[in-house]
């Protein structure tokens, strides 16, 4: 007769017993959920069902389950260090009381087994509690004057909203059209980055228009050597074709 | 000419009665006398005796429904006369299949609670997650806040009681009345310490 062999029919497990050893030790089911006494009886009726006694059989099953209820006991009492340290008629009497308390459980719960058994036959309507909501709330003392107050506040119109923040200024072409036929009064060329340093976006958006509508007066020539490169505006029409790569930048 | 019917003939509380009566056939769970005196707007002396008559009127064999104390409070049920016919007609989910490892668990709770799950596993010497969460669901236990260690902790409900026929938790027996041979065991387990080599 084989124990790890023995085919087990527990709560929380259902096959033979070396599995769940197995399982046991691998941690992947927890021995606390196990019913130590269920693995017992399966075992004794097994041995009544073959009618003869097989020591070594049952030598290996008080091991393992010697082994199995160390295991369960220690996972059962795993913060309960001071235990460890009793001595062993300590121990007797610490074990004894606590099989006491659960007798005294047991004991209870055979009363109410009883008890449940005796009144099997009574019958009451079950149901959620329809009790009305008691309407006992009141509320504190209140001053009108406050109430008043407290409505005037929220009956005030609200202050007008500022867009001041999103408003765009665009400054007049004809101010950058002053500006750079006053520099080209001066000097033959400049640098049109060099001369709106420091502007705003928009204000140097502005001068490009500014830029533009001299350049189809024909009062300026563009030149820029490559895309993004500086553009360089200078005074008067050279070759249109030559000089006009403004589309670039 | 038609008379209201008359519980007591002639009792000055006949009508206080019927009030009671009434509110004990709506409600579904018992009514505390408190509940009752305030529902009828009349005094706790009143209330008690008029439910004293209703017990005499409503009482096993004389009636199909039996007025009982129990849970904390007064409720209506069916005579256990009728029980076999109810059985055939309505499921009593709630004590139906009832293992004995819940009914440990409801012994732990019942005398030991509020207690937290670890505590009842403590006395129980089992893991005891599935069999609380099962006793939550067919409200015999329900959660009673936390305790230090920030655990759930549980009491037994009203429904327990009803369930069992108590009329409160001090109805329970002693518990030490139970567990008879302790002393005996004691002597055994120390008996077995002195044997065992040091």
């Amino acid at each position: 007769m084989s124990v790890r062999e023995l085919e087990l029919d527990l709560d929380a497990f259902e096959g033979p017993f070396d599995l769940l050893l197995t399982l046991v030790l691998r941690e992947e089911l927890p021995l606390a959920e196990v019913d130590v006494a269920g693995i017992v009886l399966a075992f004794v009726e097994r041995l009544a069902e073959r009618e003869e006694l097989d020591l070594d059989a049952c030598g290996e099953f008080l091991v393992l389950v010697a082994a199995l209820l160390e295991l369960k006991a220690r996972g059962l009492f795993a913060g309960e260090a001071e235990l460890e340290d009793l001595e062993p008629g300590e121990a007797a009497e610490e074990l004894a009381r606590r099989l006491e308390e659960y007798r005294r459980i047991k004991g209870a719960a055979e009363w109410l087994a009883e008890r449940l058994a005796l009144d099997g036959d009574r019958f009451f309507r079950l149901g959620p509690a329809p009790l009305a909501p008691r309407g006992e709330r009141r509320l504190a003392q209140q001053d009108p004057a406050a109430l008043v107050a407290m409505l005037q506040a929220l009956a005030a119109e609200p202050a007008e909203v500022s867009l001041a923040h999103l408003e765009l200024r665009f400054p007049p072409v004809s101010r950058f059209l002053e500006q750079f036929r006053a520099v080209l009064g001066r000097r033959q060329r400049f640098d049109f980055d060099h001369e709106v340093a420091g502007l705003t976006r928009v204000e140097q958006a502005v001068a490009f228009l500014a830029l533009l509508e001299l350049r189809r007066a024909g009062e300026i020539t563009l030149e820029q050597a490559a895309p993004f490169a500086p553009i360089r505006v200078s005074r008067g029409v050279v070759d249109e074709e030559v000089a006009w790569n403004v589309r670039s930048a | 000419m038609e008379r209201p019917l008359r519980l007591i003939q002639a009792n000055p509380l006949d009508s206080l009665a019927r009030t009671i009566e009434a509110l004990l056939v709506v409600a579904s769970q018992p009514l505390t006398v408190d509940a009752l005196v305030e529902a009828c707007a009349d005094e706790v002396e009143r209330v008690e005796t008029a439910l004293g008559l209703l017990g005499e009127r409503y009482r096993e064999g004389r009636s199909g429904i039996v007025l009982e104390q129990v849970a904390g409070g007064w409720a209506f049920r069916a005579s256990r006369e009728a029980a076999e016919a109810c059985g055939r007609l309505f499921e009593r989910p709630v004590e139906r299949n009832l293992s004995q490892a819940a009914l440990e668990t409801l012994a732990v709770v019942a005398y030991m609670g509020p207690c937290s799950r670890p505590e009842i596993a403590r006395w129980r010497g089992v893991a005891v997650d599935s069999v609380v969460a099962g006793l939550v669901e067919r409200g015999l236990i329900a959660e009673a806040g936390r305790g230090d260690l920030g655990a759930v902790r549980y009491r037994v409900t009203p429904l327990f009681e009803r369930v069992f026929g108590l009329e409160s938790l001090a109805a329970l027996p002693r518990l030490d009345d139970f567990g008879g041979d302790a002393e005996q065991l004691r002597g055994r387990l120390e008996s077995l310490a002195e044997r065992r080599p040091a």
